[in-house]
């Protein structure tokens, strides 16, 4: 599954830049995210919780940080493991680019899921995870305006 | 014909407890102190296992013991064993891999077993699944059947190179090229049989019981054939010596196939009670059942036609790629081989016929025998080309197979592909099916339809199929490792009622009441005095059970052997009493009578004298009465018939409605004309799931994407109309009752029928093949593909 999506955020690119490496900001920005540690400068363990249609489980899993290019953009990897329900698996390219005072957030998103969650879910994956991403980037714009 | 004996269409008997939910199913056998499993499945259609922690599970709530590939190793385990060999074209033995209970190393299908938690309660169990710790190195999966045999397709065992597990033929393909050298014409069709995943009401159960007193186990479970679960789960499995084994299978709720096979929880349930000292209890859910029960069908076939200038057919040529899915489930390796080249003649007298079949593994759930098994296959390939043959010949549809049926006097009839027809009569069943659908009267509802903005198509399928299954030596000779024999044991108690014990077993098809009418018939005892008994292995003789359409012509069978040997030691015991000649007695409707006097005793009262035998032949005669009999077929049996499918096709939105179905069916003697017409009703139905609903997906990555019946479609009443169905019957000529068997034909038939009148329908647009299920959207692109190619 693939998508992709702009978002206008009123703060300048370094700014952005930062709260996309900052575990605090993206732990508040991740729907469902239950635990965000930072082990490495890029990798970071997390626990977020998702619902799939009739499908709700806990997603344990790691998250990288690739191809860093400051303040550019990076591509950030997860992996999680569901349990019963499967896994999931994604990766987003984001890039950033100044608009006067503003930036311009651009990400492309794959995603993949597996075992009962593409069993049941699979129709609703899109929408599903359409919604994930809007509700993240929404977040995480509030949170950089407001100067986290 | 007796008011309930052979012919009658009596309410079947064993409906009352199921309409009043008094059924007894494997999930209703709650065991004292029982304890439930819970199945870790893989998520991944192929992944190596680095490791599996289980420490937190094992600690969680309620949990009793989590078992692992490891601990199915350590105790030394077999693998589930599969039930035939294919040798392949070049005489080696098919490639067969191990099936272990629990994956140790690599899971190869979504659904792969890979640990089992036993818990208090399947909540608990279900919990702490979650809580295991899997660490799996996804592997690249196969999971196409046309692309798994190709170059660079991932492998799914490093033993089966190119994922063949084998390329068997059946015939001369020279032979064949030589005659369609000669054809006038050549139909050629390019198709696919769509996988399916059965669905039976009730999903599958185990019960697994110990008895640490005496050393044995009991194993309750939803099967289709106890004793051969006994027979593969004991001395394979578990390596147990099976006088120390029962298996039970009680009502079970509907099984087309799916549950004839030893399945891993089985094994697992009966391996874990003595492990926990306790009964151990698993059903499937439903999400589950789509991951692990055997599929069905799944083939992509390419066939040509050679038919001379007067629409006659010369030679055939099948070309067949089949999935086994990862796995060799318990029969599959027959189902695209004997239960499915042997089939290509039809009912047509096709000279030469060649037939190819790439077997080849994938990373999806094993493919095996589901209603019909091999010959639904058969017929689409046949009864396609044979449409497509009228259409390169401009011969009408019914008129092309008229030229080429066998006739009606050339039977016993060799076939070139091995096996010989005893009876038919293709010719009768075709005119009544034509007459009952109005099929000279079809092109004025066309042009009705038409008026209407809808396409209308009509569609015939003259269909054969092989049941009764099978003389054990026949199916020995080409790889099965099983007879193919039924038991039946009759007892007649000493005041005259009988239970009937057999080894078919019944799931659906009402044979409480059909064998009990067969019975009632021969025995001349009332319906009410006889009572069947089958499933439980500690008391039913040796049975091979239920499929293939063969409970009646191989298990009724056996019951005819068993009641002949009742009956002449009845007359040797009424001889003795009436003071005659064993020769002069008579025995007809329950009563032995001395021939040409009024001399005569009831069943009831012989079988009195065999018990208390104070007046009894005792020095020549055992007491008692009861007979045991095994029957081994020396034929199949060929049912066959013509179905006729009429549909509209909405052009806006691509839906087919079925608006008319006649089947017009040869199945033999009918014992029960009610069981028999829902018989086909039930087939018919999951033929039009076939043909028009149902699908079963693996996407790109491997994953099931029609796990639940939110993308799976099953056939619902408002997809059916009114089903017009009859017979036309020929008696099988080598079993004692003419019987040829019903259980399969509806599914067998309809599928070619429908999707013959589906292309009917199309063709004024131009469309030429469109495959199944024939979906809205399937359908809605045809339609509009050929309209854009016309422009």
């Amino acid at each position: 599954m693939d998508m992709s999506g702009e978002y206008r955020i009123e703060a300048s690119r370094d700014a952005v830049w930062r709260a996309l490496n900052d575990p605090k900001v993206l732990k508040q920005s991740i729907p469902g995210c239950d635990e965000l540690d930072k082990t490495s400068d890029t990798e970071f363990t997390a626990k977020v919780t998702a619902k799939v249609g009739p499908v709700k489980a806990k997603f344990g899993g790691k998250v990288t940080l690739n191809d860093l290019d400051p303040p550019n953009g990076y591509r950030i990897v997860g992996e999680g493991q569901g349990g019963v329900a499967g896994f999931a698996k994604g990766s987003a390219e984001v890039k950033l680019t100044a608009d006067g005072d503003a930036t311009i957030l651009h990400y492309d998103v794959k995603a993949a899921v597996g075992g009962k969650l593409a069993q049941i879910g699979s129709r609703l994956i899109g929408a599903t995870a359409k919604k994930m991403a809007d509700d993240f980037f929404t977040r995480f714009s509030k949170l950089v305006e407001k100067g986290a | 014909m007796s008011a309930t004996g052979i012919g009658a269409p009596v309410r079947r008997i064993e409906d009352y407890r199921f309409l009043t939910g008094r059924g007894t199913y494997t999930d209703d056998l709650n065991q004292p102190n029982q304890a439930h499993a819970y199945i870790l499945r893989s998520p991944h259609p192929h992944a190596r296992i680095k490791g599996i922690k289980t420490a937190k599970a094992a600690k969680a709530k309620g949990v009793i013991a989590v078992l692992t590939g490891a601990d199915v190793v350590k105790d030394d385990l077999g693998g589930l064993p599969c039930g035939w060999q294919v040798t392949d074209r070049h005489g080696k033995p098919m490639v067969e891999p191990p099936h272990p209970i629990l994956v140790s190393d690599i899971a190869r299908h979504v659904g792969d077993q890979v640990a089992v938690v036993i818990a208090e309660t399947h909540q608990q169990a279900r919990d702490a699944a979650e809580l295991i710790e899997v660490d799996y190195q996804v592997l690249p999966s196969a999971t196409s059947t046309a692309a798994a045999a190709k170059k660079g397709a991932a492998l799914v065992w490093d033993q089966a190179p190119n994922n063949l597990c084998y390329d068997w033929i059946l015939g001369d393909e020279q032979a064949a090229n030589a005659a369609f050298a000669k054809a006038k014409h050549v139909a050629k069709v390019d198709i696919v049989n769509n996988r399916l995943i059965p669905n039976a009401m009730e999903p599958r159960a185990a019960v697994g019981v110990y008895d640490a007193a005496k050393d044995h186990y009991t194993l309750h479970t939803t099967s289709q054939n106890p004793h051969v679960i006994r027979l593969l789960m004991a001395a394979y499995v578990l390596k147990l010596p099976e006088h120390k084994v029962r298996v039970n299978a009680p009502d079970v709720g509907g099984a087309f196939g799916s549950k004839i096979f030893h399945y891993a929880e089985e094994a697992i349930v009966t391996w874990a009670a003595k492990k926990v000292r306790r009964p151990v209890r698993w059903t499937a859910e439903r999400s589950e059942s789509f991951m692990s029960d055997a599929h069905g069908r799944d083939h992509v076939t390419h066939a040509e036609l050679a038919i001379d200038a007067n629409g006659k057919f010369l030679a055939m040529k099948v070309y067949t790629i089949a999935n086994m899915g990862a796995y060799l489930s318990t029969f599959a390796p027959c189902v695209p081989t004997y239960l499915y080249a042997l089939l290509l003649a039809g009912t047509y007298t096709t000279p030469t016929i060649f037939c190819e079949v790439k077997a080849v593994f994938t990373n999806t759930v094993p493919v095996d025998a589901y209603r019909g098994a091999g010959r639904p296959e058969a017929t689409y390939v046949v009864e396609r080309i044979v449409d497509e043959a009228a259409k390169v010949t401009g011969i009408d549809a019914a008129e092309i197979r008229r030229r080429n049926f066998i006739p009606r006097d050339a039977f016993p009839y060799q076939t070139p592909v091995v096996v010989q027809y005893d009876s038919g009569d293709y010719q009768s069943t075709l005119d009544m099916a034509l007459k009952q659908s109005d099929y000279a009267g079809f092109e004025k509802r066309r042009a009705e339809s038409a008026k209407k903005g809808k396409l209308r198509g009509i569609g015939l399928s003259t269909y054969i199929e092989a049941c009764g299954i099978a003389p054990s030596a026949v199916v020995g000779s080409v790889g099965a490792r099983a007879g193919l024999y039924e038991s039946a044991l009759i007892r007649v108690h000493p005041t005259g009622s009988v239970t009937v014990l057999t080894g078919s077993h019944s799931h659906g098809q009402g044979h409480e009441t059909t064998f009990a009418q067969l019975v009632s018939e021969r025995m001349g005892v009332e319906l009410k005095n006889i009572e069947v008994v089958h499933g439980d292995t500690d008391k039913i003789p040796f049975g091979m059970g239920t499929y293939g359409s063969r409970s009646l012509a191989v298990g009724g069978s056996a019951m005819v052997k068993a009641m002949d040997k009742i009956i002449a030691k009845g007359k040797k015991i009424a001889a003795h009493l009436l003071e005659a000649a064993e020769a002069d007695i008579e025995f007809k409707d329950g009563t032995f009578s001395v021939a040409g006097t009024d001399k005569k005793k009831a069943l009831a009262e012989i079988a009195g004298a065999a018990y208390v035998p104070h007046n009894y032949p005792i020095n020549e005669l055992e007491p008692g009465l009861e007979e045991q009999a095994f029957y081994d077929p020396s034929n199949f049996t060929f049912p066959g018939g013509c179905h006729v499918a009429e549909i509209e096709i909405d052009r806006d939105t691509g839906v087919v409605q079925l608006v008319n179905f006649v089947a017009v069916d040869d199945v033999g003697r009918v014992i029960n004309p009610m069981i028999v017409e829902g018989q086909v009703h039930g087939g018919v139905a999951q033929g039009l799931g076939q043909a028009l609903l149902e699908g079963c997906v693996y996407d790109a990555d491997g994953q099931l994407i029609t796990g639940s019946y939110m993308d799976y479609t099953m056939p619902r009443a408002d997809h059916l109309p009114t089903l017009k169905v009859s017979t036309h019957n020929t008696l099988c000529t080598h079993n004692p009752l003419g019987v040829k068997g019903v259980g399969e034909v509806g599914a067998i038939g309809s599928p070619a029928a429908i999707m013959n009148a589906v292309h009917n329908a199309l063709a004024p647009l131009g469309v030429r093949e469109i495959q199944m299920p024939a979906t809205p959207e399937r359908v809605w692109r045809a339609i509009h593909g050929a309209r854009r190619a016309a422009e």
